[in-house]
């Protein structure tokens, strides 16, 4: 799959019912205007706009790199370097095929940054998690011991465990199942688990919408309103 | 008690956040609005309803958004 396909996020379905955000109306300032104009003109122009624009989007993902080098200590200082440039190179191509989407919402440095720290971003979860198996079945359940509770907390705790896990088993289809507990009960990114089953992001996380809608209220009617204790200290 | 705390984070995680929310094309799209308004002391969520829940929702556009406002932040500071 094209790195660029497998990071953008901009081309997948909507996600519906979800709403659908309105982008405000704005007027461009004038660093921006300057930068559109730039990048639209012919020549030699373009040419060192467009390189300027390297630069910028080469400076956010060097940002996002160091930002997770604490958690990536296998990853040398060329191959971060590297991973930084090419999340640059992909950048640039989807900032200049998507010129015409900005609109003046946010300052042109700001609305070209983000196209940066997501190819970073993907590139880096992609690499940390390369040759490792991603988990589609439960693997955690098993950590949440019941020890030191006393014996009453313990059953409840028990009980709950026990609703929950039948309830992924029961309601949710496979494909909600598999992407629910890779996701959100075994950690698995986003974008490393759209790679292993050949989607995007937009996609797993509409099912993930999903199968957490259809969860909590299959829990509500069990009677198990869980939203008020989650959001207790 | 860790352990409840460990479940809560897990059920919280499995269940994600309550109300609606945009998903994750929509939330790239504001993301850039969506800082500069936050920065600024604005109520960035008034103007986009459903964008943060979202972000509490998707370990990966939090990151993201983490990142954009950092970045933009420290270019304001400069």
């Amino acid at each position: 799959m094209n790195a660029l396909n497998a990071a953008t996020v901009a081309r997948v379905e909507p996600a519906s019912p979800l709403p659908t955000l309105v982008r405000a109306p704005a007027s461009l300032d004038v660093e921006s205007r300057e930068w559109l104009r730039s990048l639209r003109a012919q020549g030699s122009e373009r040419d060192a706009a467009t390189v300027r624009l390297h630069a910028l989007l080469l400076r956010a993902a060097r940002f996002e790199v160091a930002r997770r080098r604490p958690t990536l200590p296998h990853l040398h200082g060329d191959e971060l370097e590297d991973i930084a440039t090419e999340a640059a190179d992909d950048a640039l191509v989807s900032v200049l095929r998507r010129l015409d989407d900005f609109r003046g919402a946010s300052r042109f440095t700001t609305w070209v940054y983000k196209f940066a720290l997501l190819e970073a971003a993907v590139k880096l979860r992609k690499r940390s998690w390369q040759g490792r198996e991603v988990p589609l079945e439960p693997e955690g359940w098993g950590l949440f011991s019941s020890a030191g509770l006393e014996s009453a907390a313990e059953a409840e705790q028990g009980e709950l465990l026990e609703t929950v896990q039948s309830a992924i088993a029961q309601v949710l289809t496979p494909h909600q199942r598999r992407v629910l507990v890779a996701l959100a009960l075994n950690g698995v990114p986003i974008d490393v688990l759209a790679e292993r089953l050949n989607t995007n992001r937009g996609a797993l996380y509409k099912t993930l919408h999903d199968a957490r809608r259809k969860l909590r209220k299959h829990l509500q009617k069990c009677g198990l309103a869980l939203d008020n204790w989650l959001e207790e200290n | 008690m860790t352990e409840r705390t460990d479940l809560k984070q897990a059920l919280g995680r499995l269940l994600g956040p309550v109300g609606p929310e945009v998903g994750c094309d929509d939330c790239f799209d504001q993301l850039d609005r969506y800082v500069e308004l936050e920065l600024a002391g604005q109520d960035a969520e008034r103007e986009m309803p459903g964008l943060r829940a979202h972000l509490a929702g998707c370990p990966a556009c939090r990151e993201e958004h983490e990142s954009l406002r950092a970045l933009v932040r420290g270019e304001q500071l400069l």
